[in-house]
């Protein structure tokens, strides 16, 4: 029996794959309109190598993994955007207090930490507002992780990158939005 | 000295207590953290609310999950005609 050969047919991507595509940007870049142009980018570059389609792949497959690398160069270029958003340091880097926590930015004690805030719209509009001052990449990195609830094998394929980087950057992450959300939530 | 191998600093324990809140934390470093906690009130603060605060980001992405994300009909249509254009 022949093995099934998948065949390309570029009139029905959009009905068939847009939705499909679109949230799998969508979930790793949070953002529509960024999201929308990276499958605009991943059909355009479907086209343009349709002749190297051996049709091993399902279609669907084929062009996942064309839009898996525009999200990587995605993250590439974010994560060499120097300046923009600094990550705030929590801890000495260096020196005999190498380590430590710097005073301002240690925990303090909260007023108002009571299990009955934890479905309050309001809190959620902080919380987005905190993880939108992170820089770029240790947002999206701990959106993927927190919020999808991605495994951590999955997000550094997909990201190439190492876990101890990525626990670096979860560790920065939630040290700086744990003081956002004390300085603008809980002892505000 | 044996136990000195079982010492961290803050920002290793706070690293330790991040991963925990994913569950993804050896024995060993459970253990790194329960003796750091012995002499750091401050990262066990830190703990404490890192707790809380996983529950509010899983409560976040349960509502965040809800959210189906697609593209409006307008979209595709604009999205169709640049696609025939290349073909």
């Amino acid at each position: 029996m022949p093995e099934e050969i998948s065949t390309l047919n570029p009139n029905k991507w959009i009905d068939n794959y847009a939705d499909y595509l679109f949230n799998y940007a969508v979930t790793r870049v949070n953002d529509s309109d960024l999201a929308k142009d990276l499958v605009q980018e991943t059909f355009f570059a479907g086209l343009k190598s349709a002749k190297n389609f051996e049709g091993k792949a399902t279609e669907r497959t084929w062009l996942v993994s064309i839009l898996k690398r525009k999200v990587i160069d995605h993250y590439r270029k974010i994560n060499s955007n120097k300046g923009k958003s600094e990550v705030r340091m929590s801890f000495y880097e260096d020196g005999d207090n190498e380590g430590n926590w710097i005073e301002e930015r240690a925990p303090q004690r909260w007023d108002n930490a009571s299990e009955k805030y934890i479905e309050n719209e309001e809190l959620k509009t902080q919380l987005e507002l905190c993880i939108a001052k992170l820089p770029e990449k240790y947002a999206m990195v701990f959106r993927m992780k927190t919020i999808q609830e991605f495994e951590t094998e999955d997000i550094c394929k997909e990201l190439d990158i190492t876990a101890s980087n990525l626990w670096v950057i979860i560790h920065r992450a939630r040290t700086q939005l744990r003081k956002c959300m004390e300085d603008n939530w809980f002892n505000n | 000295m044996m136990f000195k191998k079982f010492l961290i600093n803050c920002n290793q324990a706070t690293t330790i207590c991040d991963k925990s809140q994913y569950n993804e934390v050896t024995l060993l470093d459970k253990v790194k953290l329960n003796i750091h906690f012995l002499r750091c009130k401050i990262c066990s603060l830190y703990t404490k609310q890192n707790v809380f605060l996983s529950t509010m980001y899983k409560g976040h992405a349960k509502s965040c999950r809800q959210i189906k994300h697609c593209l409006t009909d307008v979209e595709k249509t604009a999205l169709k005609k640049s696609i025939e254009s290349k073909i």
